[in-house]
């Protein structure tokens, strides 16, 4: 009987808000740029600065930034904070249950997060953070509500109040932080931008190789169709 | 030895030029196939591709639980073009529908599957029933939410079968619930069972169409007007060079759009490659939004239509049976179809209108079946429902009452 | 098209014919070779097999005189053996027996194209696997054992298939193995830490 339970469950296709809850407010458009590998380069550096300590990117290799323009002397620099070799996987520093014990639940590994998110939804929400007393880390979010992680990027971004009315949230800058909201909204864009690279480390080969399959293609189109005309004058 | 002479060596041992004869060069198809029959190459082409590109992700894919999702990343990663042959696969897979629904739809307009053809259509149907086989056994690989939460609902409609349905589903799974034993096994059915009974059953189809000839959008016996002398068709052409030529035009053409969809828009959307399957699976956590992949939703939307019991069976297993029957009874259309003419250039408007509507209620269906259920929609869906099935319940009356216009003796250029 | 008589076969190869044919042909065996390519590079080591492949850090403070330290590189054993002045001696006098003694054939780097086949004469390193058929000889640095013959001066035997080598990995003349043991391109960090795998001088993380 259990079985028709979760069938039925699934078949009403109740949304199962666990934690998951739509976004308050609407989404704003990630102004990124995956060709820019400056900008990939600063949001890997933060990335490795504050993602890292708690989220993995367990499918990626450190060495596998020379796709941005980072060889390995350069990645042992500037990402490796812990004694990792070139060839290893970015695991995070912490294990599984601390993360547990910290947050309640194990933070996600964050090699395809922007694949299942879109930019957009990240964007929006690493700036989407705010004070609220009510949760347990203090913080809570706009795009995904009583979010378990706490505002990470705070000492930057300062600290943001909410102000509802109706169904219509701002936030406010309460305490301003050691950027401005522009150079904030910059620096979290080159994050995602290095986010949105993370999930697909390809891409950008796949577009430039396209590009000449393509290219042949149309000529073999012109080929194959002359070479059929040439073939059907026997019949027309 | 010349060339001949080899050719000569080996026909004594194996019949290669009578069959490429046969099969080639004397094979007469109707001068006067259009766009429609492109299709039927070009699903022979997807084969090829998803077989190829199937056998090179076997080598680094692990049918682990454990292991699958961050085996589909090293592909997509740490492999050299292991990112290409995964697209080349998961872009094929819908690719493979797209081809075999138009494949399938040019049969219903032109009357494919009437006699002669009727066991030619069934051992297509076939192929259809294996195909989407492969898709769901395939779509579990990955392991991801959409892999397992889609699985979860297929395999629990098993378990609706009166009495043994709670056996079934558990032997199905090998578990009492989704788990590392279905994946393997499924992963045994994908690679190996599936594709077997695939490859064999378009050969069977092949065979069945040239032993009975090929239709044409004029659906008229070209074999039955034949040159005196020759013993030729009139109205046939060999197949090579003719349609060979034609068809590797459409292959181009057909490779333009699935290249530009591997090169530059893998997940087509979400279409083909869906956002939440890049979370990996969760037992505990079902995604807020699940939908099937777009070329099953048509039959979920009727899975989910039925939300009344009648007579002694519950409104589930009517859903789960009627689900079913709207892909079942496509086989039936041989035996459904009395007009006394095969191609809708030559039937009534009714047979018109009727088509016409089915097309668009397939439409709906799959539409509503990427959608989350409102009040609406769900009779939106029941509506559309009696439509599809009222295309195919209610032909043997509308297509005898049709006004059918005569069929001409010889094919139109 | 006159409608009264059956389609003919006219079928006849006009230059234009031959040349879009031919063309047609080329091109797809250009995309045929440019498709298989990608197919036959995803079956070269991944950058996982590449990782696990990379340059390995050896300590070789604590290794005793006459001791065989083993270490695996790709997948392979690796032997770090620190000769006696004794165990060096023999490698002069057994030059007469050997295949390759001045190791002509290049089974080494040039660093170690020379009588020890060491960068350091005292330290050796070579794969332990035979130039036969890949089993791993064994070493036996016990002189004139029953089963060796009263000859030998200690060294590495296959078991397999009965080839010899010396002390610094050189095969002995007329048995199954073509040629000596392969020294792997290796360099010294320090006195006392070799890198094996890599001949650049970078200093590892």
């Amino acid at each position: 009987m259990m079985k028709f339970k979760i069938l039925l469950f699934l078949l009403c296709m109740v949304p199962v808000a666990l934690f998951a809850a739509e976004p308050r407010i609407p989404l704003n458009k990630a102004p990124i740029d995956t060709a820019d590998n400056a900008s990939l380069q600063r949001g890997a550096i933060t990335f490795a600065n504050y993602c890292l300590t708690c989220h993995g990117a367990s499918f990626m290799r450190y060495n596998r930034h020379r796709d941005i323009g980072l060889d390995e002397k350069a990645v042992l620099e500037q990402l490796v904070y812990t004694g990792q070799k070139a060839g290893d996987l970015m695991l995070t520093a912490m294990r599984e249950k601390e993360g547990e014990g910290w947050f309640g639940v194990t933070p996600p590994d964050l090699s395809v997060i922007a694949r299942s998110h879109g930019a957009d939804w990240l964007y929006t929400y690493l700036r989407a953070f705010y004070r609220d007393d009510t949760t347990v880390s203090g913080w809570n979010n706009l795009v995904f509500d009583r979010a378990a992680m706490p505002h990470v990027l705070y000492k930057m971004q300062g600290s943001q109040i909410l102000e509802a009315d109706d169904d219509i949230y701002t936030l406010h800058l309460e305490t301003p932080g050691t950027m401005s909201p522009s150079e904030f909204d910059d620096y979290v864009a080159d994050l995602v931008n290095y986010l949105v690279y993370l999930g697909e480390p390809a891409a950008n080969d796949r577009k430039r190789i396209g590009f000449f399959v393509m290219i042949f293609l149309f000529g073999m189109l012109g080929l194959t169709y002359a070479l059929k005309r040439e073939y059907w004058r026997d019949i027309h | 030895m010349s060339k001949n002479a080899i050719i000569e060596w080996i026909d004594k041992r194996f019949p290669l030029t009578s069959n490429w004869k046969a099969h080639l060069t004397e094979y007469y198809a109707p001068k006067n196939f259009n766009f429609w029959y492109y299709f039927g190459s070009l699903a022979m082409l997807v084969l090829v591709n998803q077989i190829i590109t199937g056998i090179f992700l076997t080598m680094n894919y692990k049918p682990d639980a454990s292991m699958a999702f961050a085996s589909v990343e090293y592909i997509m990663r740490d492999v050299d073009y292991g990112w290409l042959i995964r697209y080349m696969h998961s872009t094929g897979a819908s690719m493979f529908f797209v081809v075999v629904y138009l494949h399938m739809f040019r049969g219903m307009l032109y009357g494919s599957y009437q006699k002669p053809r009727e066991l030619l259509w069934l051992v297509g149907m076939g192929i259809f029933f294996i195909l989407m086989s492969l898709a769901f056994t395939g779509y579990i690989l990955p392991w991801g939410q959409m892999s397992y939460w889609g699985a979860q609902v297929i395999i629990s409609m098993f378990g609706a079968i009166p009495l043994i349905g709670d056996t079934l589903s558990q032997w199905l799974l090998g578990d009492f619930t989704l788990s590392d034993a279905a994946l393997n096994r499924f992963f045994a059915y994908h690679v190996v069972t599936l594709p077997i009974l695939l490859v064999t059953l378009v050969f069977v189809h092949i065979l069945a169409l040239h032993e009975v000839g090929s239709n044409n959008p004029d659906g008229i016996e070209i074999k039955k007007n034949r040159d005196p002398q020759t013993n030729i068709p009139v109205d046939g052409i060999p197949f090579h060079p003719y349609y060979s030529v034609k068809d590797i035009f459409g292959v181009i053409g057909f490779l333009i759009v699935f290249c530009a969809i591997i090169f530059f828009a893998p997940e087509f959307g979400g279409y083909f490659l869906e956002h939440n399957n890049f979370i990996p699976a969760n037992q505990l956590q079902t995604p807020d939004h699940i939908a099937p992949v777009w070329y099953f939703t048509p039959y979920y939307s009727m899975l989910r239509a039925v939300t009344v019991n009648f007579l002694w069976i519950d409104a589930k297993l009517w859903g789960v049976i009627l689900m079913a029957a709207s892909v079942v009874i496509f086989a039936f259309l041989p035996w459904l179809d009395k007009s006394k003419v095969k191609s809708i250039r030559y039937k009534g408007p009714i047979f018109k209108f009727a088509l016409g509507m089915f097309v668009l209620s397939f439409f709906v269906l799959g539409w509503l079946g990427m959608k989350s259920p409102t009040p609406l929609y769900t009779v939106l869906a029941q509506i559309f429902t009696v439509i599809y099935f009222a295309f195919f319940l209610l032909m043997p009356w509308y297509s005898k009452i049709d006004k059918t216009k005569p069929e001409p003796t010889r094919v139109k250029e | 098209m006159a409608d009264t008589g059956s389609f003919k076969i006219e079928e006849e190869m006009n230059s234009r014919r031959r040349f879009l044919v031919a063309a047609t042909s080329v091109a797809g065996g250009v995309a045929g070779v440019a498709v298989a390519t990608p197919f036959m590079l995803s079956m070269m080591p991944s950058e996982r097999a590449k990782a696990a492949g990379a340059p390995v850090e050896v300590d070789i403070s604590r290794l005793e005189e006459g001791l065989l330290l083993m270490v695996e590189w790709r997948g392979r054993v690796v032997w770090i053996l620190k000769r006696t002045p004794e165990m060096l001696e023999t490698l002069e006098t057994l030059e007469g027996q050997l295949a390759d003694p001045n190791s002509e054939k290049k089974q080494q780097p040039d660093y170690a194209k020379n009588r020890t086949r060491s960068i350091k004469p005292e330290i050796l390193v070579v794969i332990g696997l035979c130039t036969h058929l890949g089993c791993s000889p064994v070493y036996r640095k016990d002189i004139a054992p029953e089963d060796l013959g009263a000859g030998w001066l200690g060294g590495f035997f296959c078991p397999c298939h009965g080839s010899k080598f010396d002390l610094a990995g050189r095969v002995y003349k007329n048995l199954p193995a073509p040629t000596n043991l392969v020294v792997p391109p290796h360099l010294y960090l320090s006195d006392s830490r070799i890198l094996i795998g890599s001949e650049e001088s970078k200093e590892s993380a």
